[in-house]
């Protein structure tokens, strides 16, 4: 079956400094696939790579089966391919409606209109509506961003991924930044994601990771460690070894 | 064969005297991001302050010259700390808004103050001479803005590569957290070097009335050329400013020379030319 | 983030337009010039507080809407809406010609390539005297009666209400631009780009157009200045005529159109005013206010009244 999600090799080096080493990933489709290890492990710079932010020094990317690895982000978005950001970026002066309508305006395509009035498109509206229906966020719907708590603003960082319809989304730390109560709301509605979508997360929180995540890659100093389900990966002792000296404690046994 | 050699002549001293116009704004936009379109001002201000202690006091030319470059300099560390360390925080919009401002300010400043002719200046004898050096005819004003130059030049590059003071300044455009955290107080920093390159501005232009002459519309006129020997040679970087002010001097002269109908444009073209090209610059690491 | 005025405030902006037809009959001349600015800074900040782009060139689209209507004046062409249609694909080609180089790079090539652009059309007109006229610029090209009937006269009369019908039809234009789906991704450029790129969208194309369309209704003002005044210059291309229109847009409060239209009539006015009685301390009065306004008043005219409205407790 092809993969939703193929990573073959990649290799990432800003200068000298080689941050992912010939890393692989394979993806099946409607997976939920988490991407753990310590920081500087190299997992923010392969989100970056999958997604367009960087640039590649070797290895490709591919979206169910077409390679993408020289596409920009814009181009990778329009074939399925999103993300969230690890910090918050979102239209922070528009309304909580706004920024999910003008992600479905221009995954429409529609953005090209200027002779038309935006509030007029009663299937956007509707749309966007439905979306931030199931992060929970309508009765935000008229605030504007910059006003809203950080754990909303969170949530709506997911809601405007899912509004470019994507058939791959890579979660950058989707808690990061957030109390603990709020994170695992969050992590909710990402279970309750469709299974027809695939999920990368990036996180750190282990009690997170094997609550939601069905395969675990370990990245470790550009490169991957071990993969396995969350019970292979426990009971990995080289994955304790890594995480020695940190909050080793949630590590689940 | 003279002509042109008389014109490469011409073209790098014209490029020394981009070079000082320049660091200043090269410096300031690589360790504090601040554009700063009314840097020309300073070198207004030291080719005024020049003319006004020649014409005026009698002073002899070559002592106007340090004067110049202390005058400029405390006038751009009072602004600095009272008015444009505010404006660093500022977006980019706000910054070029004031700047421009600044700018308009300082020319109508000048225009009410000296009015808007140009200023004649009564160089030294032993300087307006000609000197025959290889058989060609350059005049010793020439000569001595080339040798002026170099020696700046030479003179900011061991400033930032040997000493604290530099080292301080490499330290603070790296990394600016790091280096308040090991002790460099950056605000002082930033005062000293913005004040340093606002008297580099100051003495070149004071250099520059006898050989670009002075008016109100100093600043402006060379904006634009300013602006191209940052962007080419890189924010931040001496070498590189050093060596995109000469070739840009020297290129704008020879254009002038060989195609004069169309002569100050094709700078213009050229920098449309090299932003299609290199639309992140040209850029070099700082020295 | 500023509200949006709708068209609430363009009517009492028009009514003062109107009456002040009646009130002040001698300075119709100057009232045309200010709708012609209010043009021309309704432009420029569809780049500037709508995209977020800051062009320090833009003064070159009104020079080439100036300088063609002149030249097809000057070349038999007198109906003065053929001519505006003219100016106006002119400049917008010129502007879709310009956009690759504008719109990619960061803010600092941004900046130095518009105030290049303009210095090099600037030049360029110089040079071409045969043309342009050279710093003696273009007089006395015929510009027809306005839909056959009616001639531009002395007092003004026509001036007004040709500039003005076009201002309105601008404002209208622009409240259109910047509530349609087009007008939000705008807004999401000058929010966040980064964020723009990662929900697919073409920012480059979105710019273009933005840069086409702003340079073509820059034109369009051109032209009207140079078909009510009969006269087309070199200063109309230059640096200082960029700053202006940057001002104007500022201090009437970028992002806003009925700000932007009051910070035209306002600085116009002023410029009037203040530049008769000597050129030196206008341009040190704008200094000094340029340099204050981004220290006080930063939203300009619009967000002190937005700030007025709040302090006395009136509902928006």
């Amino acid at each position: 079956m092809t993969a939703a999600l193929e990573v073959s090799n990649l290799t990432v080096r800003f200068g000298h400094f080689t941050a992912v080493d010939g890393v692989s990933l394979h993806l099946a489709p409607g997976t939920r696939h988490a991407l753990i290890g310590p920081n500087g492990a190299g997992k923010t710079s392969l989100v970056h790579a999958i997604t367009g932010n960087v640039p590649v020094a070797g290895g490709t990317v591919h979206v169910d089966g077409t390679v993408v690895t020289r596409m920009t982000q814009a181009a990778r978005v329009r074939m399925g391919l999103a993300r969230t950001f690890q910090i918050n970026q979102l239209f922070r002066g528009l309304t909580v409606l706004d920024n999910v309508r003008l992600t479905i305006f221009e995954r429409e395509q529609k953005t090209r209109v200027f002779w038309r009035s935006a509030r007029a498109d009663r299937a956007v509206d509707t749309e966007a509506r439905e979306l931030l229906a199931f992060v929970h966020l309508e009765k935000y719907s008229d605030h504007v961003v910059h006003a809203l708590p950080y754990g909303i603003q969170r949530l709506l960082e997911i809601a405007i991924a899912l509004a470019t319809k994507p058939r791959v989304l890579v979660l950058d730390e989707p808690a990061a930044g957030v109390p603990a109560m709020q994170s695992e709301s969050i992590f909710e509605r990402i279970r309750d994601l469709p299974r027809d979508l695939t999920l990368l997360f990036v996180e750190h929180d282990m009690k997170l990771v094997f609550r939601f995540a069905e395969r675990i890659s370990v990245l470790v100093g550009g490169r991957v460690l071990t993969e396995g389900t969350p019970k292979e990966i426990s009971a990995d002792e080289r994955v304790r070894e890594v995480y020695l000296g940190r909050r080793s404690g949630h590590v689940v046994a | 064969m003279t002509g042109v050699i008389s014109v490469v002549v011409d073209g790098v001293t014209f490029g020394m005297l981009l070079f000082l116009f320049s660091i200043g704004l090269s410096i300031t936009l690589g360790l504090m991001r601040f554009i700063n379109l009314a840097h020309g001002a300073f070198a207004m201000f030291g080719g005024y302050v020049s003319v006004t202690l020649l014409n005026g006091l009698g002073m002899p030319f070559l002592v106007t010259l340090p004067v110049a470059f202390l005058a400029t300099g405390i006038v751009g560390a009072i602004l600095e700390r009272s008015v444009i360390r505010h404006v660093y925080r500022m977006p980019e919009l706000q910054q070029v808004l004031f700047s421009i401002g600044l700018a308009f300010a300082a020319g109508a400043i000048a225009t009410i103050i000296f009015g808007p002719q140009q200023q004649p200046i009564l160089l030294p004898r032993w300087l307006t001479e000609q000197m025959l050096i290889f058989d060609i005819q350059i005049s010793g004003y020439r000569i001595f803005l080339i040798v002026a130059g170099f020696s700046a030049a030479a003179g900011l590059i061991a400033l930032f590569n040997y000493t604290m003071f530099g080292a301080k300044i490499r330290a603070a455009v790296d990394n600016r957290r790091t280096a308040e955290g090991m002790g460099i107080d950056v605000n002082r920093l930033f005062s000293l070097t913005f004040a340093l390159g606002a008297a580099c501005a100051g003495f070149g232009g004071a250099l520059a009335v006898g050989f670009l002459g002075l008016d109100p519309t100093f600043p402006l006129k060379y904006l634009v050329l300013v602006l191209m020997v940052v962007a080419i040679g890189g924010p931040g970087s001496i070498g590189g400013s050093f060596i995109a002010a000469i070739f840009l001097g020297v290129v704008d002269a020879l254009f002038k020379y060989f195609v004069p109908e169309v002569g100050g444009f094709v700078i213009y073209a050229l920098l449309v030319v090299m932003m299609i090209f290199f639309p992140k610059g040209i850029a070099r690491r700082t020295a | 983030m500023k509200e949006t005025f709708r068209i609430g405030l363009g009517i009492p902006l028009l009514a003062a337009a109107i009456a002040a037809y009646f009130m002040f009959p001698g300075y119709l001349g100057l009232m045309a010039h200010i709708f012609i600015l209010a043009i021309f800074a309704l432009s420029y900040d569809l780049l500037q507080g709508h995209a977020g782009i800051v062009s320090l060139g833009h003064a070159v689209f009104f020079g080439i809407g100036a300088y063609t209507a002149a030249i097809v004046g000057k070349n038999g062409l007198t109906d003065p809406l053929l001519v505006l249609l003219i100016a106006l694909l002119v400049s917008g080609a010129v502007a879709a010609g310009l956009t690759r180089i504008v719109v990619v790079g960061n803010d600092l090539t941004r900046l130095l390539v518009t105030l290049g652009i303009g210095y090099l059309f600037y030049e360029a007109a110089n040079k071409a005297n045969w043309l342009t006229g050279g710093a003696d610029g273009m007089p006395d090209f015929e510009v027809g009666p306005l839909l056959g009937i009616f001639s531009f006269d002395f007092v003004g009369r026509v001036a007004f209400f040709y500039t003005l019908a076009a201002l309105v039809i601008v404002y209208l234009f622009m409240l259109r631009v910047t509530t349609s789906p087009f007008g939000i991704a705008l807004r999401g450029i000058r929010e966040n780009a980064r964020r723009m790129h990662a929900i697919g969208a073409p920012v480059n194309r979105h710019l273009a157009i933005t840069y086409t369309m702003s340079g073509a209704v820059a034109g369009v003002a051109g032209a009207l200045l140079a078909q009510t005044s009969r006269f087309a210059s070199l200063d109309m291309l230059g640096f200082e005529r960029s700053a202006e229109v940057m001002m104007m847009a500022t201090l009437g409060g970028t992002g806003s159109i009925p700000g932007v239209v009051m910070g035209a009539a306002t600085f116009g006015y002023l410029k009037d005013v203040l530049s008769t009685l000597s050129p030196k301390y206008w341009h040190l009065g704008i200094g000094i206010v340029l340099m204050l306004s981004v220290f006080v008043a930063s939203n300009g005219i619009i967000g002190c009244i937005a700030a007025l409205k709040r302090l006395t407790g009136v509902k928006s």
